[in-house]
């Protein structure tokens, strides 16, 4: 197939071919092959769905309320808004989260305002001043968040100046996000409006002396299935100390001084690369790029992250932990390889996991196919080179955009220009490559694929696996294909680091092999020779 | 952990704390998927229909498929009418329902759109079928837009021919149940002899078999041609007064067909009034078979008595279902003493205090509740045994308590939607759960030396 683009070009052409003109124009910018002769490539991404075409997409609340505050887990969340949107996001994204000793866990609670007829009509905000009150009464949260649904910004209510005269009168923390589910054209926007909010009213609120070695923030990582619990085993197991993590498992307690960490990891580049940049605008503090998915990743992770530190102690402990972690797994892993070898996948997923998985399945033996994202941007797919060109749309502009600058008294550069740049030609220090580069000739790169897409690419390439989401995850074991989850990983995790690459192999093997598939076709559809005369002669 | 709720009740009016409902929308798209051929339409932003068809899609573990308007801030400022178009055209071009049931979002009621307007200017391709029911999430509950996307389609698809002759039917809406629900009501309509159509029908849609062969719209569903017909039917039994009735009234007033507004079929006395409508009605009988079920149940009941009287039961979820329920737990010779349902209705409250008037004990009543709320009442009075959805497990699992998953949704626990709750066999089904429930604690706080093979 690697070598047969024309084959690939005529799927695609067939897959266009159901869309009325204006759509197949849209839907043929969204999607390429991979040919590394022709150089850079260029694709449509992060732009308005169009109407009734079946998208997996959610909302701005959905991407600010479940993604990136959910996680937080001494905070209360309260949703102003119709029940719905409180209630979808009660549990639902499997961030873990386990309350440090004597802190507040309200992650397996939902807050709503649970707006009515009248509030809509007269406005909401009594009614939420209201709720403020009562959570603090029963809950004394130190930090509350409010989430602004679709009605919120059309009625006017004023929700952050009800956040800050809540917070002058019950002297704690309260934040407002304005994430109405009609901003921007995906989850995307959610992430910016939360992260901004966060950047502008919390992280750097409080000083703390910390007598941290290797103080680092953990950004765009959300514990899905426990992954970041796995991710902070290693980390601490080599010397490292989280001081902060955006979001998974994490505390607006400790983001309010993550500015004194010394490095800033960033795991889902799409969600927080912004959040990463105004740290070190503002701080001095550098980000780089790391992926804790795949054993070789990590392992690729965690060497760059010695690097950076330049200490040869912890150089030495970090191939210490390799190898013990390592010799636990490589034996079974291997084992999977030859299982799984020659099988394919297709993964739609995210904005970064489409492309984070696939070392994970090469590792495993799995090739991917085809390779989409949810809600990326361009930069996700051709690398933050692209930045510069990408056009600002009208969805952007009503997103505000947040200016950071020196914090004259917090500034403190970590490294020297020269050191950065000696060491941004070994890892990806300020620099994220995107997807395609990584992505074998011949492959698929689809963005924001839609039920129809699935479909039809399906039925052309007939990959053994297929990775999405909830919704069309039943689509495809209708086709007699195994799903797998990865957005929430279905019921399993950690997948991060080492043990959690063999967990995924376990899961993978679970729903390859599994005994249902060759169920399908009954006994006798293709039996001839049952033909008995009891009851009466045929 | 649900170690934050406190055993202290303050006040509160204006914050809910896990909700025992969700909005009007996903009991639209939920009724729109019991029409045969249908495609749910959310007019709003992506994420609602996002949420939905995920929420249904995790209690039926079955593919839900439904589209959106995919509302921008521009779009929410000058209206929604370019986004419906665009949309209708890319659906009947790429996906070709035979019908589109569109539902309206809180985006959409609150600037306005009157999609019956926009439709009437929209190019419907040659026999295919739009509707459209005003689903305000701000309104009621999840069972509210379930009724008002029914109530749709009586409005919009009801016909009464010329003639008024009448089709020698009997219409029923079942209610937002289960397709093993709906397979039950069908089979004991069958077994009666009795002609019906049946709507919103979703067996045959949300529990299709695995056979390699993806089909976006299944076998299932009622008919368009049977939705025209129901206002030729002889009379309407709606099961559940909170999710039926009111599409049952509007049949009386569009077609003159009688309505007759029945509790949901759970439990043994609610499905004996089930049977002696439909005898009244058509005058058939019950046949032998569904009698020695019942047979079967007051049996089972009988021998198992003491596995359950005097146990008190806390009962939350869906107005329709929690009345039944509540009935059915009665029946049983249990104490419900903390009866909750999320959707606001003063009715619910009125009809649970009805059933209780012969109840000795102290008992909590309320609609409109939550889970916070049904939390504090257990912490004050303690019950043996929870009766609800998924989410109860906080509840159950803080305070030890047995809990017996019934209702919508259940996200923990697989094979439900199969399975019927209604009619002689439900019940027998659910005797079984909350007796396997109730001695699995026992088996598991009896001193091992005592242990018993025999319960």
């Amino acid at each position: 197939m690697k070598n047969n683009n024309a084959g690939i070009e005529d799927v695609l052409d067939e897959v266009l071919q159901s869309y009325p003109a204006k759509s197949m124009k849209n839907r043929k910018e969204h999607m390429l092959i991979k040919d590394q002769k022709k150089g850079k490539h260029k694709i449509k991404a992060n732009t308005r769905t169009i109407p009734g075409i079946i998208t997996n997409r959610g909302c701005a609340y959905a991407g600010c309320r479940g993604v990136v505050l959910g996680p937080l887990k001494d905070v209360v969340q309260l949703v102003h808004g119709p029940i719905g949107c409180s209630y979808y996001a009660w549990g639902m994204r499997r961030h873990q989260g386990v309350a440090a000793e004597g802190g507040k866990n309200f992650i397996n609670y939902t807050f709503s305002t649970d707006m009515q007829d009248s509030d809509v009509v007269f406005g909401g905000e009594r009614k939420l001043k209201e709720a403020i009150k009562e959570a603090v009464e029963i809950f004394n949260p130190s930090t509350i968040m409010i989430t602004a649904t679709c009605p919120v910004g059309l009625i006017g209510d004023d929700i952050n100046s009800i956040a800050r005269q809540a917070e002058a009168e019950y002297g704690i923390t309260v934040m407002a996000f304005n994430c109405e589910g009609y901003k921007g054209v995906s989850q995307s926007a959610g992430h910016h409006i939360a992260n901004n909010e966060i950047m502008a009213n919390l992280v750097g609120i409080e000083d703390k002396e910390l007598d941290y070695k290797y103080p680092i923030n953990l950004m765009g990582e959300y514990n899905i299935g426990g992954d970041a619990f796995e991710i902070e085993r290693i980390l601490e197991k080599i010397g490292y100390d989280i001081v902060a993590s955006f979001s998974g498992n994490g505390t607006a307690d400790q983001i309010k001084y993550s500015h004194e960490a010394d490095l800033n990891l960033v795991q889902c580049h799409r969600s927080i690369n912004y959040i990463a940049e105004m740290f070190e605008e503002k701080y001095g503090i550098p980000w780089l790029k790391v992926n804790f998915l795949g054993v070789d990743a990590t392992i690729k992770a965690l060497r760059n992250m010695a690097e950076y530190f330049d200490d040869p102690e912890l150089k030495e402990r970090t191939e210490k932990v390799i190898a013990e972690e390592l010799a636990q797994i490589e034996g079974p892993l291997n084992r999977y390889k030859e299982l799984f070898e020659g099988k394919t996948a297709f993964l739609f997923v995210g904005g970064s996991r489409a492309h984070h998985y696939q070392n994970v399945f090469k590792r495993i033996g799995i090739e991917t196919v085809v390779a989409g994202y949810e809600f990326g941007h361009r930069d996700d797919y051709e690398g933050r080179e692209v930045i510069p060109d990408i056009e600002m749309t009208a969805d952007d502009r009503n997103i505000p955009e947040l200016e950071v600058t020196k914090d004259d008294k917090k500034y403190n550069m970590r490294i020297s220009k020269a050191k950065k740049e000696e060491l941004q030609q070994k890892m990806p220090l300020d620099y994220y490559e995107g997807m395609i580069k990584e992505m074998e000739d011949g492959s698929i790169v689809i963005d924001d694929l839609n039920h129809h897409e699935h479909i039809k690419l399906t039925e052309a390439l007939e990959p053994d696996i297929f990775c999405s989401g909830i919704k069309d995850k039943y689509t495809s074991h209708k086709m007699g294909i195994f799903s797998k989850q990865l957005h929430s990983y279905d019921y399993s995790g950690p997948y991060a680091g080492f043990k959690g690459h063999l967990q995924f192999a376990e899961d993978i093997a679970a729903g390859i092999l599994n005994p249902s598939w060759s169920y399908i076709n009954p006994p006798w559809k293709d039996n001839v020779e049952l033909a008995g005369t009891i009851g009466g002669v045929r | 952990m649900q170690d934050l709720v406190p055993k202290e009740y303050k006040e509160r009016n204006s914050l809910v704390i896990n909700p025992v409902k969700t909005c009007q929308p996903i009991g639209a798209m939920y009724a729109a998927l019991g029409v045969h051929g249908a495609l749910p339409h959310s007019h709003g932003s992506q994420g609602c229909c996002s949420y939905h068809r995920m929420h249904l899609t995790k209690h039926f573990r079955e593919p839900v498929v439904a589209s959106s308007s995919s509302f921008t801030e521009g779009a929410s400022v000058f209206g929604g009418r370019a986004n419906l178009e665009t949309a209708l055209k890319n659906i009947f071009a790429v996906y070709d329902p035979q019908v589109v049931a569109i539902n309206t979002t809180c985006l959409s009621e609150t600037i306005g759109d009157d999609i019956g307007s926009i439709i009437n200017g929209f190019d419907v391709p040659e026999g295919k079928t739009i509707i459209h029911a005003s689903t305000p999430s701000y309104v009621g509950s999840h069972i509210t837009g379930f009724s008002n996307m029914v109530k749709a389609m009586i409005k919009q698809l009801s016909e009464k021919n010329e003639e008024a002759k009448t089709n020698n039917k009997l219409n029923l809406i079942p209610g937002f149940v289960d397709p093993g629900d709906i397979r039950e009501i069908k089979r004991i309509l069958e077994a009666m002899d009795i002609d019906y159509i049946l709507f919103p029908d979703q067996s045959d849609v949300l529990d299709t078999p695995l056979d390699g062969n993806y089909d976006m719209y299944p076998e299932g569903g009622v008919t368009i041609p049977e939705l025209n017909d129901t206002g030729n039917s002889q009379a309407t039994i709606a099961l559940g007064e909170f999710a039926s009735a009111d599409s049952a009234f509007e049949l009386e007033k569009k077609h003159d067909v009688k309505p007759y507004i029945l509790k949901s079929p759970v439990g043994i006395k609610a499905t004996d009034e089930l049977l002696m409508q439909l005898m009244k009605l058509t005058g058939k009988e019950v046949p032998a078979k569904i009698e020695k079920e019942r047979g079967q149940l007051v049996d089972i009941i009988a021998d198992t008595h003491h596995q359950f009287h005097g146990k008190k039961v806390a009962v939350y979820g869906d107005p329709d279902i929690v009345i039944s329920l509540t009935e059915f737990v009665l029946s049983l010779g249990m104490r419900p003493v903390h009866v909750l349902t999320g959707t606001p209705d003063n009715k619910f409250e009125e009809t649970v205090t009805e059933m209780m008037s012969d109840a000795d004990w102290e008992y909590n009543i309320t609609a409109g509740g939550d889970l916070f709320q049904l939390h504090q009442w257990i912490k004050n009075d303690p019950v043996d045994l929870l009766l609800g959805n998924s989410y109860g497990k906080l509840v159950a699992r803080q305070e030890d308590i047995p809990l017996v998953r019934v209702g919508f949704p259940i996200l923990d626990r697989s094979v439900h939607s199969y399975l019927p709750t209604i009619g002689y066999k439900g019940a027998i089904l659910l005797v079984e759960k909350i007796s396997g429930a109730l001695l699995d604690r026992k088996d598991r706080d009896t001193d091992f030396e005592l242990t018993e093979f025999v319960l």
